[in-house]
């Protein structure tokens, strides 16, 4: 029960900081779902893409008020994305759990790299 | 066919790492195909929705989705993202964002050792 409590309130500081600085929830999603609430690395990767969708709706809907979106563009990214999926599935069920936590842990410096290099301008 | 390209590369990173793609799809829209930041960023939304959407579905179907936690993280996340979305411009100051960037590697090595 207080994991949820407490994944909730992490989930609230994950939108926050995602939104401030630009960077999608997943990436703090998956951490807090593995950390916090014991999912294994699949299932957290799993569960993180569902728990986007809230996110990603809600900021569709203000950059569309902005008029922003191109959505013949991100149909086309979109259905292409399809095909790449299912060989992402594919690859991460076929990898053990502690090499995918590994190789994500490796993405998490890369972001933050990101993050940092864009802070200097 | 190089908005393709880019779906099925961000696709496929996205499925893998369990994240959006965001940022696979912004950085090929700047360099590769030469949009402004703006609507990069927005038309990347977009297109994150079909490809979690995609994912989660696929990886459902596989028995690896588990509804609460994903609820518990997600709709909180979605409160979080109005309020940080709209102090974007004012405060992402340098220090914070240092700080984020510590903090994203602090947890990336954790995850690593």
């Amino acid at each position: 029960m207080w994991a949820f409590v407490l994944a909730g309130a992490l989930g609230l500081a994950a939108g926050f900081l995602a939104g401030l600085f630009g960077v999608g929830g997943g990436i703090l999603f998956v951490p807090t779902l593995t950390l916090v609430l014991g999912l294994s690395q699949i299932h957290a990767e799993a569960s993180s893409l569902l728990a986007i969708l809230p996110t990603v709706a809600v900021g569709a809907l203000r950059q569309q008020h902005y008029g922003n979106i191109r959505w013949r563009s991100a149909g086309i990214i979109g259905l292409g994305s399809l095909g790449g999926v299912v060989v992402g599935v594919f690859l991460a069920e076929s990898l053990s759990d502690e090499l995918l936590r590994r190789l994500f842990g490796g993405l998490l410096l890369l972001v933050a790299a990101q993050v940092a290099w864009r802070a200097r301008r | 066919m190089r908005l393709v390209a880019i779906g099925l590369a961000a696709g496929f990173f996205s499925a893998l790492f369990g994240v959006g793609g965001g940022i696979v799809i912004v950085p090929l829209l700047l360099l590769w195909v030469g949009w402004k930041e703006r609507p990069a960023m927005a038309t990347s939304l977009g297109a994150i929705g079909v490809t979690a959407l995609a994912g989660a579905i696929a990886y459902g179907f596989r028995g690896e989705l588990e509804l609460g936690p994903a609820a518990a993280v997600g709709i909180p996340a979605a409160l979080g993202a109005v309020a940080g979305t709209a102090l974007q411009q004012r405060a992402a100051s340098r220090a914070l964002s240092l700080g984020f960037a510590a903090l994203l590697a602090a947890i990336g090595v954790r995850l690593l050792v």
